[in-house]
Formats: C-alpha cells, sequence, structure tokens
C-alpha cells in the first residue's frame, strides 16, 4: 500500500494519479492494468527489468504516446479532457540527454523558460537558483558540448526544476556517472522533495538509489508486482536487501535483469 | 493558458533556431555558396546560350541571370525547409525533441513556430544572396524585394511543412540524406526555375506537364510575379494549398492520438 504522508490532507492529494492504464504494440502487451499514485513530498522509485515497460509508461505520463485505455492525471488533470496543458505541473529528465550541445547553458534554460511562459528577468533568477542548488552558476556561460556527462545531468535537473514543477519524472537520470556525482544527484532529489513538496517518480536501476522510506513500485511485464515503502516491501519478501527482494519479485538472478 | 505564454514560447523556438542557424557558420556559408555557383557560374555559361523572350511579368528582355535569380531562391528556401526537418530528425534522435513536446503547449502550435523559425532562418539566406547577386549585376525593381516578402515567407513555409511532413515519416537520420536528394533535385530540375515553361514544353511535353504538376514551379512563380509588384493568383492558390495539406498532414503526423510518430516510436520499443 502507499504509505499516507504526515504532512495532512494536501499532502494525501497526488500529484500524479495512473489508473487502469493498458498499452499495446500491436498484439503485444507493454502495459497489463498499471494503478498507482506519486504524492507530494514523496520520491517513488520505479523498478524493473528490461522490458518491463518503464519507457513506455513514462511516454504514456509525458503524453509522446496516447493511453487508449485507462487515466491518467497530473494534479488532478487529464490529457484526456486538458490535452497539453495537463502537462504544466510537470517535470522530466529523460534518461537520453536532451541539451543542445552547441547552445550554452544559460541559453539551453533560456529556451526552456520559454517554452513555459517565464518571463526573461523571472527566468534568469530561477535559473541562477537551480544552478546554484547543484554547484553549476559558475558554469552557465559554457557550451554543454564542454561540458562532462555529470554536468550535462545537473543541467538537466535544473531545467526540469525551472518553472517549479509539482512532478518530477526522472528516467534514469544518473545512468553512466559516477558515483561521487551519482550520490550528490540522489540526495539533491531527496532533499528537494522534501523540501518543495515535489512528488518524484524516479525509474532506476541502481538499488542504492532508493532509500528505506522511499515508496516503491516494482514493474515486472508490464505489471506492477510489489508496491508500497521500499523497507516494508523487502520485509515483506523476507530479504535481506532490497536487491534481493526484487529477484524475488522478478524471478531473476541478478541486478543485470534490471535495466532501462 | 495566456497569449502571453504563446509568444513567450514562439520566440524561444525561433531565437533558438537563428542562434543554432548563426552558430552553425557552415551551414549559412554551404546555403550561399550553392546558388551562387548556379548564379555565377551556370547562369554565365547560359546567358549567351539561351535568349529569355518577354514573357510575364517580364516587361522587356532580361538576362538569364535574372530569370533564374527566383528559382534560386526557391532553392535556398527548399534546402532549408530540407535542413530543418532533417533538424527534427536530429531532434527526435537526440532527444530534444521530447523536450518540446512535453511542454504543455498544443502540438499545432509546437510545429507552427518550428516552421516559422525555419523560414525566418531561410529568409536571411536569401536575402543574404540576393545582396552578393546584386553586387554580381543582378538587379530586381527595388520595391521587389520588399513586395516579395510576403511570397518568400509563404514559399518558405510551404518547403517547411514538406520537410517536416517527410521528417514524421523518417526513421532514421542516415536516411534522411537520400531522401533530401530524391526530393530536392527532381523538384528543382522539373520546375520553371532554370528554363521558362513554354521552352520546356518545345523541348519535352511529358516534362511539361511534370513541371506543371510540380508545386516547386509555383512557389518559382509567385516569388518571380512578386519581384515585379504582381500576384500571380494561380501559383498563390497552389502553394496556399500546398501549404494546407502539408500542415495538415504533419499535425496529424506528430499528434500522439492519431500519428505515425507513436506507431514508429512503438515498433522500435517492441523490437
Amino acid at each position: 500500500m502507499q504509505k499516507e504522508s504526515p504532512k495532512g490532507e494536501a499532502a494525501r492529494t497526488p500529484v500524479l494519479t495512473v489508473r487502469n492504464v493498458s498499452y499495446y504494440y500491436g498484439s503485444k502487451q507493454a502495459l497489463d492494468d498499471v494503478s498507482f499514485d506519486v504524492f507530494p513530498g514523496r520520491v517513488t522509485a520505479l523498478l524493473g527489468p528490461n522490458g518491463a515497460g518503464k519507457t513506455t509508461l513514462f511516454s504514456l505520463i509525458t503524453r509522446l504516446f496516447d493511453a487508449p485505455t485507462g487515466r491518467i492525471e497530473i494534479c488532478g488533470r487529464s490529457a484526456a479532457d486538458h490535452g497539453a496543458l495537463a502537462l504544466g505541473p510537470l517535470g522530466v529528465v529523460f534518461q537520453q540527454p536532451t541539451l543542445d550541445l552547441d547552445l550554452t547553458v544559460k541559453q539551453n534554460l533560456r529556451y526552456f523558460a520559454a517554452l513555459r511562459g517565464l518571463k526573461r528577468k523571472d527566468a534568469d533568477e530561477r535559473m541562477m537558483r537551480a544552478l546554484d542548488a547543484l554547484d553549476m552558476a559558475e558554469r552557465i556561460k559554457e557550451r554543454v558540448r564542454a561540458l562532462n556527462g555529470g554536468h550535462r545531468r545537473r543541467v538537466e535537473i535544473a531545467r526540469a526544476l525551472l518553472h517549479s514543477p509539482k512532478l518530477l519524472l526522472l528516467d534514469e537520470p544518473t545512468i553512466g556517472l559516477d558515483v561521487p556525482t551519482r550520490t550528490a544527484i540522489v540526495r539533491h532529489i531527496h532533499e528537494l522533495a522534501r523540501t518543495d513538496n515535489i512528488g518524484v517518480l524516479w525509474a532506476t536501476h541502481l538499488f542504492d538509489e532508493v532509500e528505506a522510506d522511499d515508496d516503491l513500485l516494482v514493474l515486472s511485464k508490464g505489471r506492477i508486482v510489489a508496491r508500497g515503502v521500499a523497507k516494508d516491501v523487502v520485509a515483506e519478501t523476507g530479504a535481506g536487501d532490497l536487491g534481493g527482494a526484487f529477484r524475488l519479485l522478478i524471478g531473476g538472478d541478478t541486478e543485470q535483469d534490471i535495466a532501462a | 493558458m495566456s497569449s502571453m505564454h504563446l509568444l513567450r514560447a514562439f520566440n524561444g523556438i525561433v531565437w533558438r533556431e537563428l542562434l543554432r542557424f548563426l552558430q552553425q557558420r557552415e551551414r549559412f556559408f554551404a546555403a550561399l555558396v550553392r546558388p551562387l555557383i548556379w548564379l555565377i557560374i551556370f547562369a554565365a555559361g547560359f546567358r549567351a546560350a539561351l535568349g529569355i523572350s518577354i514573357i510575364p511579368p517580364y516587361q522587356t528582355y532580361i538576362t538569364y541571370d535574372v530569370y533564374i535569380t527566383p528559382g534560386l531562391l526557391a532553392m535556398i528556401q527548399l534546402f532549408n525547409g530540407m535542413q530543418s526537418s532533417l533538424s527534427m530528425v536530429y531532434d527526435r534522435e537526440m532527444g530534444s525533441m521530447r523536450v518540446l513536446l512535453t511542454t504543455p503547449l498544443p502540438r499545432w502550435f509546437l510545429l507552427l513556430s518550428r516552421l516559422f523559425a525555419g523560414v525566418a532562418v531561410s529568409l536571411l539566406q536569401v536575402y543574404a544572396f540576393l545582396l552578393i547577386a546584386y553586387f554580381c549585376g543582378v538587379e530586381l525593381p527595388p520595391w521587389g524585394y520588399l513586395a516579395a516578402l510576403p511570397a518568400l515567407i509563404l514559399t518558405g513555409m510551404m518547403f517547411g511543412a514538406l520537410g517536416m511532413l517527410l521528417s514524421s515519416t523518417i526513421k532514421q537520420l542516415e536516411n534522411f540524406a537520400g531522401v533530401m536528394n530524391f526530393v530536392i533535385f527532381p523538384m528543382f530540375f522539373a520546375s520553371s526555375a532554370l528554363y521558362p515553361l513554354w521552352k520546356m514544353r518545345e523541348g519535352s511535353l511529358w516534362l511539361y506537364y511534370l513541371c506543371l504538376f510540380n508545386p516547386f514551379t509555383y512557389a518559382v512563380e509567385l516569388i518571380r510575379f512578386a519581384f515585379y509588384l504582381e500576384v500571380n493568383w494561380q501559383a498563390l492558390g497552389v502553394v496556399g494549398g500546398c501549404l494546407a495539406v502539408f500542415l495538415g498532414l504533419s499535425i496529424w503526423a506528430y499528434d500522439p492520438s492519431f500519428g505515425i510518430q507513436q506507431r514508429k516510436a512503438g515498433a522500435a520499443a517492441a523490437a
């Protein structure tokens, strides 16, 4: 069961609601009756092996695909009823890098701010705040091409936060990064969820990125096979740790089963 | 969503395309060198060999380089339209298209903004070319430079929409170069860009009819007439009609509910 946040009524109103969503590629079923909620101030980790349907789920939530069955609501608004407007409170960091390499950090962020309808002055202030929080403020005038993978990721996270989203989707944001960078990003996102009351849906294949108090969804073959607070899920399976619990839940052997 | 939001987003999309174009200097020079070779080398040779009789909108005999200038402007725009769509395929492969498509803005607005951004880039190229052509001796009616602007916007949009439609059907970046050549050169050669249609009819009747079915012909004529402060209504109708069809199909193709983008992505994910 999803853990209820102690922050009162507002915290119990989900920022993301997914209900009975199924999806087919031709005759192949990618998602089977998936339902879950993401609450403000909480990090919800989404674990699943290759082909589990995580990417399809993200594509449906971000409206890159249209959901033929079921319902997806972001802060109470569904794309079916409100179209692209439903994506207003959403911030996304995709697995694939999406920055424009030929533009500077500032130009990339200003472009995104314009897409979100922010005023130039407001955008510049938010940009500095977000970059500052990620120790990237001094790189603002550099071309993205000159940044390393970790710094590019930080810029992408800063960009996703520019418009103060209520829901943040992260599709394996730490992939390919070194351990210190990864740890810093994980810590920052958890802090952000708590301090800014953002609901986070985090797809990952690295167990150490999931904190014991995070909400956890385990997706296998298009179905959610376990949900709840991570430490409770581990306890219910009787495994010693999350990796062991995961293997028991999906019937796999190693961590290599888990991937994008 | 406020109109101010739409305006800011529109400005942002156009600004980004202009910035990218100005930072890719090679692209700017390539865009100018191509038509200049046609103008300076090809037209100089044909100037002596090919006489252009008085045909509308011309009031007197003109030199061949004056004749082919509207065709070269359309060629610049066609190349730019294809280049913009190549950039869309690139953005899609590199992922930055997702940033655009996951904003709370309608798809038609995003595509239209991208289209305008491409046209803005093509206008920079067109007027830079006209400036060089002027110093090479190609003189057009002074007011024509301004009068041709609406025609150039319209033709630029038509070629951009065509490119956008093509980009929606292309699965991989590598395939696009072939498609570009397959589209650009037949469109350019089978049109009134290089020879008047009556001359084409004398040479080959089937080629003449092919030119009549080619939207590029009408884009060239729309620009040609506009430079002489005239409107070729038939050309305007065809260009407007083609723009509506290409744009409508592009919006359909990029719509998550109906479009081929979704089916394509689905096939890739299922593989």
